[in-house]
């Protein structure tokens, strides 16, 4: 008789831990030939408030770091993914019609992704900011300083990848991220909170929820802990309601429309213009004199 | 010789009026497609000096059909202006630029008429800043792309460009200039109060001979800003106001596309610490509260003062408040001109009532006697106010300050950013690490630092929070007037 295996249950990822989701639901994933395969979180609206709440506490810590520290953070999670490859690789696979090496090329996408935004943490000021030449003697500098907690609701496809890019855009300038996965293709992310885990993130800056984001999208918006949004091709009907709920509490609200090939292209989604969306500009004053 | 009376009371000021003579058009029309035109809405209303309560002009109230007519004339003009090259635009900028330095002048006299601040502000703070905002932008025109590297840079279109009463001419600029230099087209409307210097830098559009279309200007009221923020052919609305209208701009652009940019109301804390040099930091509290009436969004209306220099801050801010001038803004003398508004000084004295009302302390110096007409409020401030007060909370958009103490710089921090807005802040000390630590941590945009309401052309401005977003002034002051595609996308 064969041996039996051992499948991994999936759970949430929220401030540092892995939760089953409060609300006791699951989503039966199933693989091509229509058989179930695994069993997802179906995140609620509590987890989701849990999981600001953990990534509110983690923002200071988090933002008073040096970019440097936060490089190698996020450097030690390319390395962390760089080594499970084959079982990031084989977790697209479950739900994806692709080949081993689309889904390998997807994976190794997702670790240079990692490496780009590590670059960026003490670099993109320099892109970005400046020191402003006013007519008077005073020194004057604008720096750009992060907003707070980041809600990213990251494509279906290509599902790691689009996560990644999702969190690292926010995460590389000291924000703090609640992400949704693709709620097709989930598996990727339901694991990836093992690669944050093991690679020094500390806990709450990146959370991870799967289920339907349907439920939460006016939660989302609403909810007066979020400082800003990172939305993923969102349908018009999702933008404008994402964008009324926003008003209330001021939401800074980056949609964005990249096809597959974009999510590929480190220029258009790794540029910093992609990470200023979450950044706010402080502008400092002081007179010259002896 | 000086008697002993003359040395306690201070020498007596001789009156200084500005003389200039201003004509001023009696039937104010709107600007559109290079032309001044009769509002299709047939509607009319009367613009006001606040420091007198005179009638000074009929202003023309745009409606519906006038909305269309400016939209379709900026839309009409889009294509040629932003396929100009960037050089020629710039000329365009550094013409309009000169032309307000020529008229500087007029445009000053005009706006403390309308709008009630003193002379010395409108000509030695708000004109100067006017013409550097069209210099600076001017420059830019040509080099958009070292602003963005690595971007294919792009215009957003039309813009809608709202504006508040109370640095009329001001705020037409800092929307205006990045806007044009960025290879948009304009519609501006100013505040209901004062329209009558925006008309005149239409005036001057004409004189350079900026094409058709590019910027048109319609006067009016609350409606007519809603009319063009909604228009469907609209690309681009920037607003500058409350907080609750912004509000409401971002729901009615949600889902569409509209790019949005807000600079929005303020509480900013200005927090005094015991080792800052006292004698600056009151001349920085006095600037920051009573300047322009307090009629300033980045007003700093909560003082917070290290408790062991609380009696010494207050002493001394009594004794310079005492030397203060509120009285014809015409006159060269004076420091605090008119209230802009009747509606202003009605939530101006609300507030104050409210402050006493709620157990706070006032503290009114009544220096001089305020003129019999006009709309006037004498410069003051609160002690004994709770943060829960409603005037530690709320932006009153006068002269009104609040006056609290902390004990740790900590505690200054956490009390500073206790607020919905964030927009900018002000630390005084001596000592160059707390200035930076403190300068980090506090939600604003703009923080100053042994100073306050310092601006510049080359200096980004706006919030943090619900202040607002975007940023106007400096090469970030451009952002907002681009969309931003990567070159490799574009190559697709």
């Amino acid at each position: 008789m064969s041996r039996l295996t051992v499948p991994k249950t999936y759970k949430l990822y929220i401030g540092g831990k892995f939760p089953r989701t409060e609300s006791g639901r699951s989503i039966a994933i199933e693989n091509q030939k229509s058989e179930i395969v695994a069993h997802i979180c179906h995140g609620s609206r509590k987890d989701f408030r849990n999981a600001v709440e953990s990534a509110h506490k983690a923002f200071d810590s988090w933002s008073g770091i040096t970019g440097y520290l936060r490089g190698q953070i996020l450097y030690r999670m390319a390395e962390m993914l760089e080594g499970r490859k084959e079982e990031f690789a084989a977790a697209i696979q479950v739900t994806q019609p692709v080949t081993n090496a689309v889904a390998r090329k997807e994976v190794d996408a997702s670790v240079d992704r990692l490496v780009t935004f590590a670059g960026w943490t003490d670099k993109y000021q320099q892109v970005i900011g400046c020191a402003n030449p006013v007519a008077g003697s005073y020194y004057n500098f604008t720096i750009p300083q992060p907003q707070g907690v980041v809600v990213a609701i990251a494509p279906q496809s290509p599902s790691l990848l689009g996560l990644i890019t999702c969190i690292g855009a926010p995460i590389c300038s000291g924000n703090t991220v609640v992400a949704l996965g693709s709620e097709v293709h989930p598996i990727t992310t339901a694991i990836f909170g093992e690669v944050c885990q093991t690679s020094d993130v500390p806990a709450g800056v990146i959370n991870l929820l799967t289920g339907k984001n349907k439920e939460l999208l006016e939660h989302i918006a609403t909810h007066r802990q979020v400082a800003g949004l990172y939305v993923a091709n969102p349908t018009k009907k999702n933008r404008t309601l994402l964008e009324e709920g926003s008003a209330d509490s001021m939401k800074r609200v980056h949609c964005v429309a990249f096809d597959e090939s974009d999510w590929y292209d480190n220029a258009v989604t790794a540029s910093p213009w992609e990470i200023e969306p979450f950044v706010e500009m402080k502008t400092i004053w002081h007179p010259s004199a002896c | 010789m000086t008697t002993k009376a003359q040395e306690l009371s201070g020498w007596e000021y001789s009156l200084a009026p500005e003389t200039t003579k201003i004509d001023i058009e009696q039937k104010n029309k709107l600007f559109i497609q290079g032309k001044f035109v009769s509002p299709k809405s047939r509607s009319w209303f009367s613009t006001i000096n606040p420091a007198t309560e005179e009638k000074l002009a009929d202003v023309a109230c745009a409606g519906k059909a006038d909305v269309e007519s400016a939209v379709t004339a900026a839309k009409k003009a889009l294509p040629k202006w932003s396929r100009l090259s960037g050089s020629q635009r710039a000329k365009y900028l550094y013409r309009i630029a000169r032309r307000i330095q020529e008229r500087s002048r007029e445009l000053a006299i005009l706006e403390t008429m309308d709008g009630g601040k003193p002379i010395k502000e409108s000509r030695d703070v708000d004109l100067p800043l006017v013409a550097q905002h069209f210099f600076y932008y001017a420059g830019w025109a040509d080099k958009m792309q070292y602003a963005f590297p690595g971007a294919n840079i792009e215009p957003v279109g039309v813009c809608a460009q709202i504006i508040p009463w109370n640095f009329p001419l001001m705020m037409a600029a800092w929307k205006l200039a990045p806007a044009l230099a960025c290879g948009n087209t304009c519609i501006l409307k100013p505040a209901e109060t004062t329209s009558l210097t925006a008309l005149r830098l239409a005036e001057i559009m004409q004189e350079v001979g900026l094409p058709e279309g590019v910027v048109n200007i319609l006067t009016g009221a609350g409606e007519t800003g809603k009319l063009l923020a909604e228009h469907k052919s609209v690309n681009k609305v920037a607003f500058t106001g409350s907080t609750a209208v912004g509000k409401s701009l971002m729901r009615s652009t949600a889902g569409t596309g509209k790019k949005l940019t807000l600079e929005l109301g303020g509480k900013s804390a200005n927090i005094i610490f015991a080792d800052a040099a006292i004698d600056q930091a009151v001349e920085g509290i006095v600037s920051g509260i009573y300047f322009n009436q307090g009629h300033v969004c980045c007003a700093g209306s909560r003082l917070f003062v290290e408790e062991p220099i609380l009696d010494e801050v207050v002493s001394k801010l009594t004794h310079r408040l005492r030397s203060l001038r509120v009285g014809n803004p015409l006159d060269k003398n004076t420091d605090l001109g008119a209230i802009n508004s009747q509606e202003q000084l009605d939530t101006v004295e609300r507030y104050i009532r409210n402050g006493t009302e709620e157990g706070a302390q006032l503290h009114e110096i009544h220096s001089e006697r305020l003129p019999s007409k006009g709309y006037w409020c004498s410069p003051c401030f609160f002690t004994d106010v709770q943060p829960s007060h409603t005037i530690a909370r709320e932006e009153i958009f006068g002269p009104v300050l609040s006056v609290m103490t902390f004990r740790t710089p900590q505690e200054a921090i956490s009390r500073a950013n206790n607020s919905p807005y964030g927009l900018a802040a002000g630390i005084w000390t001596n000592k160059g690490s707390k200035i930076f630590e403190v300068a980090k941590k506090l939600d604003a945009g703009v923080v100053w630092c042994n100073t306050y309401n310092k601006f510049d052309a080359a200096s980004p401005f706006g919030g943090f929070k619900e202040s607002g977003f975007g940023r106007e002034g400096g090469m970030q002051g451009l952002r907002p007037y681009v969309r931003l595609q990567n070159q490799s996308r574009r190559a697709k």
